[in-house]
This record gives structure tokens, sequence and C-alpha cells, in this order.
């Protein structure tokens, strides 16, 4: 009885540690850029909330919107209130999957192209994006990198007439993500 | 030691069915609001023609011009006022995101004025601070010539110092009010029987139409008697129009001066008998000092 105990706890243990490695983070970089002939906006956020599941592929981004940073005060405000309606819409989220998990060894050190699908949430508006980026293992901590275009309007973001010329409407985001393994 | 086991049996189970809880969102843990505070509870700094609890952030400063033509009943031969105006113009620097400090200068008594506006309390999002209250001092100098030059005359004459409290709630995404208690003290009065301290209680308001568009009003109530009949309150109505860079605010008021003793307490002539003047301003920020994180190292 007593060994027979022993034998499931052991392999109970084993089987949270080895299949479940999570990874997590609380401070993920995303920052986006646009450059339109009158004004070029660019901000930063510092507090983005990831976490990553290797044995599924399961991820997740969570950014809260009034976290980004802009070298004008002025944008940043606008950017709130008149764009993003952050008191409707806190958040913005990816919630996917990594669909070619079995070419990323998360236990070896190296970079590793990554695909990702799912669901990018913005603004309210959730749409089905596709997009590859690199995953870099490196002493065990895990580094998502990514860099892609959105066009503003997709997300149900208006840019009024006024300010048509001022503004650009594709905005590139970096994804820049490094995530400890869960303890 | 069989208990010691079964312990870790139930520890064990509880580390697999975490391995199998199914969003990974849960991973982040209960959704903690970040403390924040309210933002934007007015376009600018100005509600109409008084001040709003808004400030320039750090590093920014605000140039305005502010115009006032003359009142509608100049009538066809002055054009209902357009022939005539006030101008004032200002710069306000946000030293902190508490504190600015702003000049100003207006063609009405060759005034100077300079003020300073802390944010004591700031409204935060889950309202455990219902309000926001700023503290506004301003002081004026008066810059026309002494009525009467042989007179011993004092340059301390000249001054007179506006203290406010700016408490304000942002109530909803469109609209925001403002209670506007002040005291305006004069160093000098035209007559003995004038007041050097006057109270005043102002109030204002601002409901967006659209993102970009809002209605703002303002009224300031001298408190009873206190100035002689022919001062009186200021009634000030208008609309913000924001375009990115710049706000405009077009407005009409029965209030010439466009500094704060000057509008609170005096305003001379009502709307009724058609003092009404149509002004603007014009607020442009330039960002002076870019936040830490945009400075290049």
């Amino acid at each position: 009885m007593k060994t027979l105990f022993k034998i499931i706890i052991v392999l109970l243990m084993l089987s949270s540690n080895v299949f479940a490695q999570k990874y997590i983070t609380k401070n993920g970089k995303i920052d986006f850029y646009s450059d339109a002939p009158m004004e070029k906006i660019e901000a930063k956020n510092n507090q983005v909330k990831a976490a990553l599941d290797a044995a599924t592929g399961d991820i997740v981004f969570q950014v809260l919107i009034t976290s980004f940073e802009f070298p004008k005060a002025l944008m940043q405000e606008h950017f709130n209130e008149n764009y993003m309606e952050s008191p409707k819409f806190p958040n913005s989220t990816f919630k996917g999957k990594i669909i070619n998990l079995k070419d990323i060894n998360f236990t070896k050190n190296g970079k590793y192209n990554a695909t990702i699908e799912g669901d990018l949430t913005i603004h309210g508006v959730t749409k089905k994006v596709k997009q590859s980026g690199t995953i870099e293992v490196k002493d065990g901590k895990v580094i998502t990198y990514c860099k892609f275009n959105i066009l503003v309007k997709d997300y149900g973001i208006n840019i009024p007439n006024a300010v048509a010329g001022k503004i650009a409407e594709t905005v590139q985001i970096t994804v820049d993500v490094a995530l400890d393994p869960k303890k | 030691m069989k208990k010691i086991y079964v312990l870790l049996l139930v520890f064990s189970l509880v580390f697999v069915k975490n391995t199998f809880s199914q969003d990974l969102t849960d991973e982040f843990g209960p959704d903690v609001k970040p403390k924040a505070f309210t933002y934007a509870t007015f376009k600018t700094s100005r509600i109409v023609i008084g001040q709003s609890v808004e400030n320039p952030a750090k590093g920014n400063l605000n140039f305005s011009i502010s115009h006032h033509f003359g009142a509608l009943n100049d009538g066809p031969y002055g054009f209902y006022g357009l022939d005539r105006s006030t101008i004032r113009l200002g710069l306000e620097y946000g030293l902190t995101d508490k504190i600015s400090l702003g000049l100003g200068r207006s063609s009405y008594e060759k005034t100077i004025d300079a003020f300073v506006k802390y944010k004591i309390f700031r409204q935060t999002t889950d309202d455990r601070m219902p309000v926001s209250i700023s503290y506004f001092c301003d002081m004026t100098i008066n810059g026309l010539h002494f009525a009467h030059p042989e007179w011993n005359n004092y340059f301390s004459s000249r001054f007179a110092f506006v203290h406010q409290l700016l408490i304000a709630r942002k109530f909803t995404n469109k609209f925001s009010f403002q209670l506007t208690p002040s005291l305006v003290h004069k160093n000098l009065v035209v007559l003995n029987a004038d007041p050097n301290d006057i109270f005043i209680l102002g109030g204002g308001g601002r409901y967006k139409l659209t993102q970009r568009l809002s209605l703002n009003a303002e009224y300031h109530y001298i408190m009873t008697s206190q100035t002689r009949n022919d001062y009186d309150n200021s009634l000030s109505l208008g609309v913000d129009i924001e375009t990115g860079g710049h706000v405009f605010q077009l407005f009409v008021t029965n209030s010439q001066p466009l500094f704060e003793r000057g509008f609170l307490t005096e305003t001379q002539g009502s709307w009724g008998k058609g003092y009404i003047y149509f002004g603007f301003n014009i607020v442009r920020t330039f960002t002076i000092v870019k936040p830490k994180t945009f400075r290049k190292s």
C-alpha cells in the first residue's frame, strides 16, 4: 500500500512538472508606431500581461490601454478619450495558439520561428489573426517577438476628417514580451 | 507517516487540477484594477473664461490667445461689438503633473496676471476620491497710469489677488461639473465704501456633444450686495472644438475682462441689456520636456 502511494505521488508530481510548464509575465513590452506626414505617433507599454502553456501551445496577451505612454501628454489623453475609448474598453487581448508547437524546444536555448493564430480584440472588436514571429528560449526564459500591422478602421476606430491627413491608417505593433517560468 | 502521504497526494492532485485549468488568463490572478486618475475632466485649463481643474501635463507649455470683442449693444455703428476688442496673451507651464505656473497680459486695463495652480486631490476612476480639488492663486498688476498722478501713489495699490478652490467631478464621460468658490482681494478700491475682499461662488460644467465638441457654461455669483449695484454676475456660454493639437473655445459672455479679478468683480452690464461679448480662446500645447520613457539616453 505504502509503495503504491509513493508511486502515485511521484508520478503525479512528475506529471505536474513535466507537462505543465507555463510561462508568465506582468511586465512585457508592446510598442506601436505610425507615421503620417503631419504626426508621428509612438507609444510604449511596459505592463503587458502574458501567459504561455508550453504543453498545449496556448498563449494569451492582455494589455491595459491606459498604460500606454506617449511622448506628448495630450496625445495620450486623445488616444484614450477619443480613439480607444478606454473607459469603455479598458483592455486589448490576444488569445491564441502556437500552431507549429512541435518545432519549438522549450528546454533548449535557441531562436525558433513561430506561427500564432487566434483572436485579437482591440476597441471591443475581435478579429481572427495569424502572424509569424519568433520565440527565443534563453536560460529558461521565453521571449516572444512579433511585428505586425493593423488597420485602425478594422477595429472600429474612427479617424475624423479633420485630422485624416495627420494620422496614419495603419499602425505597426511590436510585441517583445519575455516570460518567466511559472513557479 | 501515512498522514504525510495522504497530504502529499492531496497537494499533487491540486497541482494536477491546476495543470488542466481551461483559461490561461486565470494565470494573471484576480483582476485588480490599478489605481488610476480620471483624466480630461475638461478639455483645457479654462471652462469658458474661468479656470478649470485641468493643468498642462509636466513639461508641457500651453500658449493661449484669448479675445473678447465689444458688446452686442454697440449696435450697427459698432458692428455689434466686432469693431472693438480686448485681448489676452497667456502662457501656462506644467512644472510637475500637479503644479502649473502661468503668466498673461491683457489689453484690458493693461493688466499683467501671474498665477499658480496646484492639484491637491485628483478624482480616481474607482471613486475612492470622488472629486478633483485644485487651488488657484492669481496676482494681477494694473498697468494703467494712475488716475491722479499728483497724488502720492503707491505701486502696491496696483495689485489684486484671487484665491480659488476648484472642486470638480467628471460624472460621466460626457458630463463634468465644477464648483468654484473665490475670494478676490484688492489692495486699492475706488470708493471708501467698496470692500477690499469680495466672496464669489461660481459653478461651471461641460457636456460633450461628440468626442471633439462640447458645450460649456459658467456662472459666478457675487455673494449678496458686496459690490455696488452697477456690477453684475458673470455668465458665459461656450463651445470647445478640439482638433488634435489645438482647442478652440468660442463663447459669449457679459464680462469684458479676461482675467479673474476683472470678470469676477468688475463685470459691468447684464445679458438682458445686451452687454454680450463674443469671444474666443485658442489654446496650443507644446511639449517642452518629453516624458522619461522617450528621452534619448
